[in-house]
């Protein structure tokens, strides 16, 4: 089984592209598919509709989203391989952009739009440096200097990134990634699949909704305003 | 990539939405040709120009191939836009930075490595001959026109990006002198392609592609055969341009001035 990861923006057109590789690969390949959403995901019942293939959920509530997929990937993975899936596709909520949800073994591919500035990919870090493949959507709706420009501001983040340009609606310029997912190699040992770099995930108990203030009400990774750096305080 | 290393983008057959074979052999685009294409909404315009956009490799809907100097052009010409011999520009195609347009193009000449120091002067003076509405250097992109955006395009993709192949998706909305970017893209040995639906660009064009169902229907070569029609249809655009001109300006058209 193959495994790709797709992140990004939200909007950027990340289920456009699971689309298109859903419509180029499905005849030949047996595809399951998850995605990792905060409150309301709809692209599992869709592509459940439209392809007829194994699809799955999974909301992260107070969690944060990158967080419940690399801790749900190794049940996901078992889910998949009983489905029999010749290539597994994880979608990821695409928050917050520094975070970087690519595990090793898999194809990172990260989704971008280029109608949301010229200067975004260097907001992003990890989200870009880490993927495999950065595919640019919307291309067809913004002029050449800009496209030429926002590709150079990947390459800025990501030099050895590989670029497709892309209208994902239309699925145009889209056989390169076809071909890289092609030559894929197949997960070759699944319990030893890692994450390829530190996500700032940041899940403290903030993040799962504890309103109080002050260190003294936390846990996890707290700071106190003197004389200390990030300490760990246990439950 | 410079514009004199193509000699030739060829064309090979695909089939329309009903799976028949073209009815062409192979189209050859050269340097200065001008070649439009005609045919209703839906008939499959814009998809042989995207075909030649992406050069198809039998890998679309249409089954088209498209080569560059008789081979399959190598990956790097084709993904890399600033090698690559095409731009491409549509009516959906905008300018969304909220910069200056000399900064904008600045911008993009960074990106191209290019040296010549006169360049952006020479891009906003050529973006001026195809629009009646003055764009200055320090003019905001976002704040230009349909008409001003446009031309500013189409000098952009002549001179930075040097294009040697630009195809002109419906532009004739905009409000631009297409005779004038005609003129200029012949003088500089530039080829391009029109989708229109107008009657002066499609006359002032060398070769008309005829689209049905998805497909090429016909080829039409008029050789001087409809310079007359190519006059009258000049004579009134540009009445109808010095008409537009004076109505901007404010004025009652209570004199002829018809015909030119």
């Amino acid at each position: 089984m193959k495994l790709i990861i797709i992140a990004g923006p939200p909007s950027a057109g990340k289920t456009a592209v699971t689309r298109q590789i859903i419509r180029h690969f499905s005849k030949t390949k047996k595809i399951a598919f998850l995605k990792i959403d905060v409150v309301r995901a709809f692209e599992d019942e869709e592509l459940r509709q439209e392809f007829s293939i194994p699809t799955k959920k999974i909301y992260s509530g107070d969690l944060c989203p990158d967080h419940t997929g690399i801790m749900v990937l190794q049940d996901a993975l078992s889910w998949a391989e009983e489905e029999e899936s010749d290539i597994f596709i994880v979608e990821s909520a695409g928050l917050c952009l520094r975070c970087s949800p690519y595990v090793t073994q898999s194809l990172g591919i990260v989704v971008l739009s280029a109608v949301s500035g010229m200067n975004s990919p260097l907001k992003m870090g990890p989200m870009i440096s880490l993927a495999d493949v950065a595919v640019i959507t919307k291309t067809d709706l913004v002029s050449q200097s800009e496209k030429e420009v926002f590709r150079e501001k990947t390459k800025e983040v990501a030099p050895a990134i590989d670029i497709v340009e892309t209208n994902a609606v239309q699925g145009t310029g889209l056989r390169y990634l076809m071909r890289t997912i092609d030559e894929l190699p197949e997960i070759s040992d699944p319990k030893s699949i890692s994450l390829r770099g530190v996500p700032p995930l940041g899940v403290c108990t903030i993040c799962v909704g504890k309103r109080e203030t002050g260190w003294q009400n936390h846990f996890g990774v707290i700071r106190k305003l003197d004389h200390a750096d990030d300490l760990f305080r246990g439950d | 990539m410079s514009s004199c290393t193509i000699r030739e983008i060829t064309i090979l057959p695909g089939h329309d939405k009903h799976g028949n074979p073209e009815a062409f052999d192979r189209i050859v685009i050269r340097p200065g040709d001008t070649i439009s294409i005609v045919g209703p909404t839906g008939s499959g315009k814009t998809a042989f120009i995207n075909d030649i956009e992406i050069f198809a490799q039998k890998d679309t809907a249409t089954g088209r191939t498209v080569l560059v100097n008789g081979d399959v052009p190598e990956d790097d010409f084709i993904r890399d836009p600033s090698k690559k011999p095409i731009a491409l520009i549509t009516q959906n195609t905008k300018c969304l930075a909220d910069m200056t347009v000399e900064t904008f193009l600045a911008m993009h000449v960074k990106a191209r490595k290019i040296a010549a120091p006169d360049i952006i002067p020479e891009t906003i003076e050529l973006a001026n001959q195809f629009t009646g509405e003055q764009i200055f250097p320090g003019c905001r992109i976002t704040a230009l026109s349909g008409g001003q955006t446009r031309s500013l395009m189409v000098a952009d993709a002549i001179l930075i990006s040097n294009a040697p192949l630009i195809l002109l998706d419906e532009v004739e909305n905009a409000g631009i002198f297409r005779e004038r970017v005609i003129e200029v893209l012949k003088e500089r040995c530039k080829s391009v392609i029109f989708v229109t639906h107008d009657p002066l660009v499609s006359l002032l064009s060398d070769r008309r592609l005829v689209m049905k169902h998805g497909g090429v229907e016909k080829i039409l070569y008029p050789e001087g055969r409809e310079t007359r029609i190519r006059d009258m249809v000049g004579r009134i655009d540009l009445t109808l341009c010095r008409f537009r001109e004076r109505i901007r300006a404010g004025e009652l058209l209570t004199e002829q001035g018809f015909p030119v």
